[in-house]
């Protein structure tokens, strides 16, 4: 059913009750030319762009849970792509560019918002490192423009701009085409739409094991709900991708740890854009709802707990009230954590596996969820050709034995 | 927050102690000669493990000194700790 200002009326009419489910809930097939580990916003974005993009609609997407209810749906929501180098630069602007006509795409309203993201300079070196990045960026065709702390405040009138705040802010960069979208919807919509074009979303089934035959290549996969056969079989499990990996024998250059958020109560628009803080290592932005929504820096020991410890997340708290005192005397309403898989150079893995049949798209990392729509066209299209997109090949396992490296650890616009 | 006995100092909190990675990783003995492959999963290829980790931790707000921990990764319960040099102690020891 096409969501409409009719069929809105419509359903208003009937009491809302003869709404369709949002996808199909389908037996798993014996076999699919596609096999989608992961249900993921990564994963669904991947299956829905190879049934739209590549017209291959013979696809499951596993979930060993509920759609929405990994890390898609535990993020902080933030869409930038202010990245410094150029690998990085072109991988996320690719994202930036399809979130503006995602919604009308899906029919799906992904509520997105580029409110504008602004990261905060505190000290000289803040300064000296912010400037590098707007200069690199806007060589790359991507918004980004240094503001002073006039500007900053015009912008974000939070801001204390006073020289006795705690942390002095100097100048900030602004990139107004980022801001936020609503996290689950994005999974939802993306769910929807590629059910509509045939794809199987298969819920409650985990992998268990990958099926190989006399040369190695890929035949299928074991899950909970039977063996499921699978010419291709594309790995986009975020934290749990070392597990299924070495279901294949494969190690991945990765560690999976606790990255938490936390929410206040609702209150009325009072905070207008995403803030972010490198150098106390703090973000904040206000949802659509109301709450304001703050990220924490990553735990630093490896966990699968998906909860971490509460001195992370009081420590994001403390540099939020000292930057906005307002905030001093709100209730936080909840706070959870998710899995993340950091990569030894924090940039992410889209690439081939040396298995034939097996590619893996993951090593997001603390920041997958602007990048969702990027992510799962460029591996859609790696998976449906069998050769990386050109925006994805610098990002292949073998980097971390040739050398080639993308260190955004060193230079990410924020801590990892 | 963690609890972890530090095998010289005994029990303390987490924040004086900072992560380092799997324990146990073991340099090629011939670093200039070995191949590239080699090289790279001693850099960076990990075991991240659902389950009982074998862990390096530095009690930097301490002793300094670098020390083993034996962790459960899905519960963040630390099952055993043990010097730097020792092998993997086995699972389940107290603490």
């Amino acid at each position: 059913m096409k969501f409409s200002g009719l069929a809105l009326l419509r359903q208003s009419l009937g009491g809302h009750r003869g709404w369709d489910r949002q996808w199909r809930s389908p037996e798993p097939k014996a076999a699919y030319d596609v096999v989608i580990v992961g249900g993921g916003g990564h994963g669904l974005a991947t299956a829905y762009y190879l049934a739209s993009v590549h017209g291959v609609t013979n696809v499951a997407v596993l979930e060993r849970g509920w759609i929405g209810g990994g890390n898609t749906g535990r993020n902080t929501t933030v869409i930038r792509s202010n990245y410094l180098f150029d690998e990085s630069a072109a991988l996320y602007n690719h994202a930036l560019d399809l979130w503006p006509g995602l919604s009308a795409e899906l029919n799906y309203n992904l509520m997105f918002s580029p409110r504008g993201v602004m990261l905060l300079a505190h000290t000289l070196h803040d300064v000296h490192i912010t400037k590098r990045h707007v200069h690199s960026n806007r060589l790359h065709g991507i918004d980004n423009v240094w503001l002073d702390p006039v500007e900053a405040k015009a912008f974000c009138p939070p801001l204390d701009i006073s020289e006795r705040a705690r942390y002095p802010i100097l100048g900030a960069a602004l990139q107004k085409s980022g801001g936020t979208a609503r996290h689950d919807a994005v999974a939802w919509g993306y769910a929807r739409a590629a059910s509509a074009l045939g794809v199987d979303i298969i819920e409650n089934c985990a992998v268990l094991g990958i099926g190989r035959d006399a040369t190695g290549s890929v035949v299928g996969v074991e899950t909970s709900r039977g063996p499921i056969g699978a010419r291709k079989i594309g790995v986009v499990a975020a934290g749990a991708t070392s597990t299924i990996m070495d279901m294949a024998g494969v190690r991945m250059p990765l560690e999976s740890h606790p990255l938490q958020a936390l929410v206040s109560e609702p209150v009325k628009p009072c905070f207008p854009c995403v803030v972010m803080s490198n150098t106390v290592h703090a973000y904040i932005s206000q949802s659509d709802k109301g709450e304001l929504v703050i990220g924490a820096g990553a735990d630093q020991y490896p966990s699968y707990s998906q909860t971490g410890g509460v001195h992370q997340l009081t420590l994001a708290v403390e540099a939020i009230c000292e930057m906005f005192p307002m905030f001093g005397r709100m209730r936080m309403l909840r706070s959870w954590g998710g899995t993340v898989d950091l990569t030894p150079d924090r940039s992410p893995i889209l690439s081939d596996t040396g298995i034939a049949g097996l590619y893996v798209n993951c090593g997001w990392g603390t920041g997958g969820f602007k990048a969702t729509p990027g992510s799962g066209h460029l591996f859609a299209h790696h998976l449906a050709t069998g050769s990386a997109h050109p925006i994805a090949a610098p990002f292949s396992l073998d980097r971390y034995t040739t050398g080639r490296l993308i260190d955004e650890a060193a230079a990410a616009a924020v801590a990892h | 927050m963690l609890l972890i006995e530090c095998p010289h100092c005994g029990p303390r909190a987490e924040i004086e102690f900072r992560y380092s990675g799997e324990a146990h990783m073991v340099r090629p003995a011939a670093a200039a000669a070995c191949d590239d492959a080699t090289w790279a999963a001693y850099l960076y290829l990990r075991d991240n493990v659902r389950g009982e980790h074998a862990e390096r931790w530095r009690h930097t707000h301490g002793c300094g000194q670098f020390f083993n921990v034996v962790r459960d990764t899905l519960t963040d319960r630390v099952v055993t700790t043990y010097p730097a040099g020792h092998a993997r102690s086995a699972a389940g020891g107290e603490i």
